[in-house]
């Protein structure tokens, strides 16, 4: 089980004055239940990748393979692959339209023709997933604040049970509170209910933190691939693209100048106050 | 998807007709267009393709874009031809039953197609190398004489660029609203009439929120930079005549003269 990308290209607007490689040969493969960090400069291709992934985007050349299968290949189930493979947009709130907080959830599951009890069990399962209670259910989606409203659409995504969930920016514009909030979930499903995430973030404190595997883009081709700690080892070319490792690692840079001999590859305050703390008590 | 549909058609290169000042350009599309309805002769036509084929050389675009606005007047290209060429009467060079061809009706008809297909040509020469931006500028000074008889100049084309404006980043969101609900599962394609205009619901509703919302972002961030009307309001890149603007005018005057001169020769 796995997305398998095959020298994916996309080229916006092609035989326009406007051609754009968004995409150039990106290649990789994708395992059940690995939390990937999506990371790049903006403009690099990453919104454009993801969509690739439920087949919103169809590449210009490449391929890719969903479970083994072509997802191009002559008549397959697109429908399918869109409810297995959840999207969440940038800004996601923007799609809200419905009346209420619940019949908006329910537009997904509604789409695959399910039967109307088991609809409302998946809107309710995924508003409780996303923390969101019944004293919501009837409120107009318009009302809420901007992380309520977030939840509400992260929830409508939710709803169509994807194996595979993905996230672009989901933080964007949030407060502290709002982010804390909702990368919490998204590190709660990953865990309680085993599903793949692949979270798009600008966030490097937040990669470090939850991903398990980080996937770098600079205009439109993937420059590593590795684990948080060895990809934050090329800070220097994470600079040049206009990246950066996360403050902790410049801090535990600092620190080794000055002949403090903390370990080298620390990327979350909690690694380095150990590692700091075992270095004064020793 | 939708974002393919690109507005006008402005082709971005840099020539001496891109930096040219759009109301010379203007000027100059309708001089065309008024030689094109002077021309009465082979010669006549002749002058005219020259002209356009030396315009259409310095703007730099290439050809294809020019012919693509021919594809939409098609129809009327054939139906004009045709009445033209079965219609004229004179000396008759074919006939079958009631359908004959004449000299002049072969005369009339190739000019016709011809004066269509400049015609097209050369307004998709400026509108190629202007942009909607420029083109309402050019308007808005070109036209500032209607002010005088009451005609709020500046708010129409101030409406106009707004507009303009708007188009683009109204169908990207679109765009992105029509993917985020098929992400959900939205079918826009497939259904009888009904069901498709249902399914438009979940596009437009959060489509007129985005656009009302960015409406009245858009009018505070103006009122917070005092817009207060035209009045008295500067521009950062006035529009001003330079020299080859002057030897545009200059070229287009003879040019004009030359086609009138053609009707004479002949
Ligand atoms: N719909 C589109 N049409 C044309 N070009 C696009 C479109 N979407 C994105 N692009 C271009 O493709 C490139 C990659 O964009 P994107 O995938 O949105 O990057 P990111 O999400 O990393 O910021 C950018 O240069 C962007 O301008
Ligand atoms: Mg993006």
């Amino acid at each position: 089980m796995s997305i398998r990308a095959v020298n994916l290209t996309h080229i916006y607007g092609q035989g326009t004055a406007f051609e754009q490689y968004a995409l150039k040969n990106v290649n990789f493969e994708i395992q059940d239940g690995e939390f990937i960090g999506l990371i790049g400069h903006t403009g690099s291709g990453k919104s454009t990748l993801i969509q690739h992934l439920n087949g919103l985007l169809k590449a210009t050349s490449g391929e890719l393979y969903y479970n083994g299968e072509n997802i191009y290949a002559h008549g397959y189930d697109m429908k399918g692959l869109r409810s297995k493979v959840g999207l969440v947009f940038q800004y996601p709130e923007h799609q809200l339209f419905e009346a209420d907080v619940f019949s908006d959830v329910c537009f997904g599951p509604k789409n695959l023709n399910l039967s109307q009890g088991e609809i409302e069990s998946r809107a309710k399962e995924a508003l409780n997933l996303v923390g969101l209670d019944e004293s919501f259910y009837k409120q107009s989606p318009f009302e809420l604040s901007g992380g309520q409203k977030r939840r509400v659409a992260i929830a409508g995504v939710l709803a169509m049970k994807p194996d595979v969930l993905i996230l672009d920016e989901p933080t964007a514009g949030l407060d502290p509170k709002g982010r804390d909030e909702i990368l919490g979930q998204i590190e709660k499903l990953h865990r309680e209910q085993g599903l793949t995430i692949i979270l798009v973030s600008h966030s490097m404190e937040d990669m470090a933190r939850y991903a398990d595997r980080l996937i770098v883009m600079n205009k439109g081709e993937k420059m590593f691939d590795d684990t948080p700690r060895n990809v934050f080892r090329h800070y220097k070319e994470l600079e040049a693209m206009g990246l950066a490792a996360p403050q902790i690692t410049y801090i535990v840079q600092a620190l080794r100048k000055e002949g403090i001999p903390v370990e080298e590859d620390l990327i979350t305050v909690e690694e380095a106050r150990d590692a700091i703390l075992r270095l004064i008590g020793k | 998807m939708l974002r393919e549909i690109t507005l006008g058609q402005y082709y971005p290169v840099d020539s001496v007709l891109h930096r040219m000042d759009p109301r010379t350009k203007l000027l100059g599309t309708l001089l065309f267009i008024i030689s094109l309805f002077c021309a009465n002769s082979w010669l006549g036509y002749l002058t005219a393709a020259v002209f356009l084929a030396i315009t259409i050389r310095l703007s730099r675009v290439p050809f294809r874009f020019m012919v693509r606005g021919l594809k939409a007047i098609l129809i009327l290209l054939l139906i004009s031809v045709s009445f033209n060429l079965f219609l004229t009467s004179g000396e008759v060079v074919w006939q079958l039953g009631i359908l004959k061809i004449t000299r002049e009706g072969i005369r009339t008809a190739i000019f016709m197609a011809l004066r269509l297909i400049f015609l097209v040509i050369g307004s998709s020469v400026m509108t190629l190398t202007t942009t909607p931006n420029e083109l309402t500028d050019g308007l808005e000074k070109g036209l500032g004489f209607l002010n005088k008889v009451g005609v709020p100049v500046h708010e129409v084309a101030m409406m106009m660029s707004i507009a303009l404006r708007f188009i683009p980043i109204l169908i990207e969101e679109a765009d992105k609203i029509m993917k985020a609900q098929m992400a959900r599962g939205a079918d826009f394609e497939s259904g009888n009439l009904i069901q498709r205009a249902k399914s438009m619901v979940p596009l437009l509703v959060p489509l007129f929120i985005s656009a009302f919302r960015r409406a009245t972002d858009l009018a505070m961030a103006m009122e917070a930079r005092c817009y207060h009307g035209g009045e008295g309001r500067t521009k950062m890149k006035p529009l001003c005549y330079r020299k080859r603007d002057r030897i545009a005018q200059v070229i287009l005057t003879g040019y004009l003269c030359l086609i009138i001169g053609t009707r004479f020769i002949a």
